[in-house]
């Protein structure tokens, strides 16, 4: 029968083992040649984008590459579905915008804090979400199916 | 009670219940605005809400988790604590820095990233009074005249839980390696080092409830805690499938999680295996309730709830849905916030001296707030499940969908109050104590 001395060892081996290679597979993951992020995009703008994105705890309605409060929706992509024009619209409106009675926080940004939010959520878009981009943003993937039929 | 200063821990026990009657408060909030009854909007939208929700659960359970600590580790290390003033310094910081971050959420002074919203300057003092609670803790353990596994497992799970703090602190530029590092942090939290402290928390009532010998009840302790990490940390790959890091997350994530149940399993026979053998028969019934309940409920909502969405190819679905919110229900009521109640039905009467566990009131307490967690937790399940096929699968728009589950929100906002009807109970039960008092050292036959 097991000792403690043994279920001890269990523990602490078992916990030091499995934390050396999570720490691998966390530098493997953002070694180069890894990376699925397109980083070197990530340029002034884009930091700004996602600044605003942190400072209004948009995540707290939104989800984001499938993260945050299932209360408003998801936004991975959603340059290709709405369009820049009408996310902009939202973004600079000085009412809340309500679709279905649903409120956003009317923030009424400036045009420029709206551009920085379109090229973090483009920068979002091009990611690759291991299929999950797909799933997210069923009419992106109709569009591209149109596209490669047309080509054809 | 057999140490003077662990009375502290009642007012720990005390900010937790306050923390927690706001965190339903704002639970309704969100409840009624998924309904279309926003009236709040101007004041309190959803995010500040959702903010405040989850903030307060994780505060409620460190100060839960803290009073447990300084009521269990001057019992184990069988002297007082280091120092009374310093631990009420602590609590004063502890709730302050809590109502500074609550209040900052209703500002629009926060950091927007999930389960971790307090911001920057904050998280500095978060940091100090950690630090100093830790202390308390460690030189009470070391000055003390023994170190039993119990107080060294509770003591690692809070000392590890403080380090695994400050990789969320760290600033990124990537929103993807932002969210990987956030998971170190929120993950293996609740999936790792709190279930150390929720181990030592359940071993120590399994000691003093059931009368089985300590040497057997900390082997399997030690067994708990390895299948935890074994699981749990790797697991934490089960966040990283569709975030945009490397495939391999996949693999290993898939894998590791759906062997995450394991522990959580273990922790349960465990608990009602002591309970079966042990010949003592502690007075105090409504502990045990607590105490076993935890163990099972844990193992139903983390445990199993948790499988049946970790695995990659149900992920990919119900990724991002209120899939999520009905796992996270019932698993941090099961695992954290049970293992809180159960200690403190288990110390009250051992600090104020009145024994008030054969009361209706406190079965009535458990009942009704078990079945209205479970309720909510199918609420959510249902309107999770049903979102998943209609939006993901069938490709409706997200508002419609939200429109065709808004039901299942009502039943949600039912059984919620029914939960919160219980939770009224159990503080009516808390206050009827009275306060701690040092008459209650005299009385130490069935601590």
């Amino acid at each position: 029968m097991l000792s403690k001395q043994q279920a001890r060892a269990f523990f602490l081996i078992g916990t030091f083992v499995t934390f050396l290679i999570f720490i691998g597979l966390t530098i493997y993951s953002f070694s180069d040649g890894q990376d699925q992020t397109n980083y070197e995009n990530i340029t002034p703008q884009v930091v700004r984008g996602k600044v605003i994105w942190e400072e209004n705890n948009c995540m707290g309605c939104h989800t984001i590459l499938g993260e945050g409060a299932y209360y408003a929706p998801e936004l991975t992509k959603v340059v290709e579905r709405r369009g820049e024009g009408l996310i902009k619209a939202i973004l600079m409106s000085p009412v809340p915008w309500e679709p279905n009675g649903r409120k956003m926080v009317a923030y009424g940004f400036s045009a420029e804090e709206a551009d920085d939010m379109i090229a973090f959520f483009n920068w979002i878009g091009e990611i690759d979400l291991n299929g999950f981009d797909r799933i997210v943003s069923p009419l992106a993937k109709d569009k591209q199916l149109i596209n490669s039929q047309t080509e054809n | 009670m057999k140490y003077k200063s662990q009375k502290v821990a009642y007012w720990f026990f005390a900010l937790s219940m306050l923390l927690l009657t706001l965190q339903i408060v704002y639970g309704f909030i969100m409840g009624f605005a998924r309904i279309g009854m926003d009236g709040l909007h101007e004041f309190i939208p959803f995010n500040t809400a959702r903010a405040v929700h989850t903030n307060l659960l994780v505060v409620w359970l460190l100060s839960g988790f803290m009073g447990a600590a300084y009521y269990i580790i001057p019992e184990e290390a069988q002297r007082e604590l280091v120092s009374v003033k310093l631990a009420y310094v602590q609590l004063i910081s502890l709730a302050l820095v809590g109502v500074a971050a609550i209040v900052g959420f209703h500002l629009n002074i926060w950091e927007g990233r999930k389960f971790l919203e307090i911001p920057h300057q904050l998280d500095y003092l978060v940091v100090a009074n950690v630090l100093l609670f830790l202390a308390l803790i460690l030189l009470t353990l070391f000055r003390g005249k023994r170190k039993t596994t119990t107080a060294l497992v509770l003591t690692m799970g809070l000392l590890f839980a403080a380090l695994l703090y400050l990789p969320g602190m760290l600033p990124f530029d990537s929103q993807v390696t932002d969210s990987f590092f956030r998971w170190w942090v929120v993950h293996l939290w609740v999936e790792g080092v709190w279930e150390l402290i929720m181990g030592g928390i359940l071993a120590f009532l399994l000691i003093k409830l059931t009368g089985v010998d300590r040497e057997v009840i900390e082997k399997w302790l030690y067994v708990i805690v390895g299948l935890t990490f074994l699981s749990g940390v790797l697991g934490t790959g089960h966040h990283y499938y569709y975030i945009g890091v490397n495939k391999i997350w996949l693999v290993v994530g898939g894998i590791f999680s759906a062997l995450e149940p394991l522990a959580f399993l273990a922790m349960a026979l465990f608990a009602v295996n002591m309970y079966r053998k042990g010949e003592k028969k502690h007075p105090n019934k409504i502990a045990l309730f607590w105490t076993l309940g935890a163990a099972i409920v844990s193992f139903v909502g983390a445990g199993l709830l948790g499988f049946a969405h970790t695995l990659p190819q149900t992920n990919l679905y119900t990724h991002g849905t209120l899939v999520t919110a009905m796992h996270a229900h019932l698993a941090f009521w099961g695992a954290y916030a049970m293992i809180v109640f159960a200690i403190i039905s288990y110390s009250l009467p051992n600090m104020t001296g009145r024994k008030l566990y054969d009361g209706a009131r406190g079965r009535l307490a458990f009942w009704t707030t078990n079945i209205g967690m479970i309720g909510m937790t199918m609420a959510f399940g249902v309107a999770g499940v049903a979102q998943v096929y209609l939006e993901r699968k069938y490709k409706l728009d997200f508002m419609e969908v939200q429109n065709e589950v808004s039901i299942h929100f009502v039943v949600l906002l039912l059984c919620a109050s029914l939960f919160a009807f219980g939770i009224i109970m159990y503080i009516i039960d808390f206050v009827k104590h009275g306060r701690p008092t040092d008459e209650a050292l005299e009385i130490i036959e069935n601590d």
